[in-house]
């Protein structure tokens, strides 16, 4: 059965859909991802919808779907890079994705990401303050 | 007036056809230059139309045709299943219902995304739906 990727990279997930998506492929993506969030207790989720050229109200549903469940877990979902097209569509659709940060692409979304996960400073710095004491 | 230039029929029993059925939609949309704005409505609308006609109706097939009406080129999608029908369309129509555990958008989603939208349905028999997207529309 096909599956999409989820790379990871530091305290990210970072998931880039290259291909048209179907419901069941929608499906085990959410799945996965929750999944991962939870066994990697990533802080970030970044989905690049880039090369995704149709979202129509069940792939929205699932983006909606995908961070309302990491914020569950304590992660946050940026989408990035939507195609023009794909943005007119799914406003006139009536599906206006609330509650789901956006950035306009892969750079922006991890600066957001980045800048997202600092409001609550802890962990990070502390083990590298940590780590030199230790030796 | 609405004249048929070209058709083509596909089935549609499994999820599988449907991601054919939009290749098809889309190549046809292309041949009459077609915006990509537009282009990208039609294909959605699609999406949600197959997508009934599988979860609610068992399938069916879809009619994609090139049309012609005076100047305007478009592509005409029919939707034709066998499924149990709609018994109530008006509350079909409206945004937000939904029999299924779906958002409700599909139906009237899909009818802000076209030009022309026709639906009609017989208890027992089955449903059509018929969408048309002007090429400049």
């Amino acid at each position: 059965m096909d599956r999409i990727p989820i790379l990871r990279m530091g305290s990210f997930l970072l998931v880039t859909i290259q291909v048209d998506l179907y419901d069941r492929l929608a499906l085990t993506l959410e799945s996965d991802l929750v999944q991962m969030v939870n066994k990697t207790g990533a802080k970030g989720v970044l989905i690049d919808i880039s090369a995704v050229s149709i979202v129509d109200s069940f792939m929205g549903r699932i983006i909606g779907n995908i961070a309302s469940m990491s914020k569950i877990l304590d992660a946050e979902t940026v989408v990035v890079g939507m195609q023009p097209a794909v943005a007119i569509t799914l406003i006139e659709l009536g599906l206006p994705l609330k509650g789901v940060h956006t950035a306009l692409d892969v750079e922006k979304g991890m600066a957001l990401l980045r800048t997202m996960i600092d409001e609550d400073p802890e962990d990070d710095q502390e083990d590298i303050e940590h780590g030199p004491v230790a030796e | 007036m609405v004249l048929s230039l070209s058709k083509d029929t596909i089935q549609v029993v499994k999820e599988q056809d449907t991601v054919f059925l939009k290749n098809r939609v889309k190549e046809t949309a292309t041949r009459i230059k077609m915006g990509l704005v537009n282009q990208t409505k039609l294909i959605t609308a699609a999406s949600e139309l197959v997508r009934n006609m599988l979860r609610y109706g068992n399938g069916g097939y879809c009619d994609i045709e090139v049309v012609s009406s005076g100047r305007n080129n478009g592509v005409r999608l029919t939707f034709v299943d066998k499924g149990p029908g709609i018994a109530d369309i008006p509350q079909a129509m409206k945004d937000g219902f939904s029999t299924g555990r779906s958002l409700g958008l599909g139906l009237p989603g899909t009818r802000r995304l076209v030009n022309e939208f026709d639906i009609k349905s017989t208890v027992g028999e089955g449903t059509t739906v018929m969408v048309i997207k002007w090429a400049n529309g």
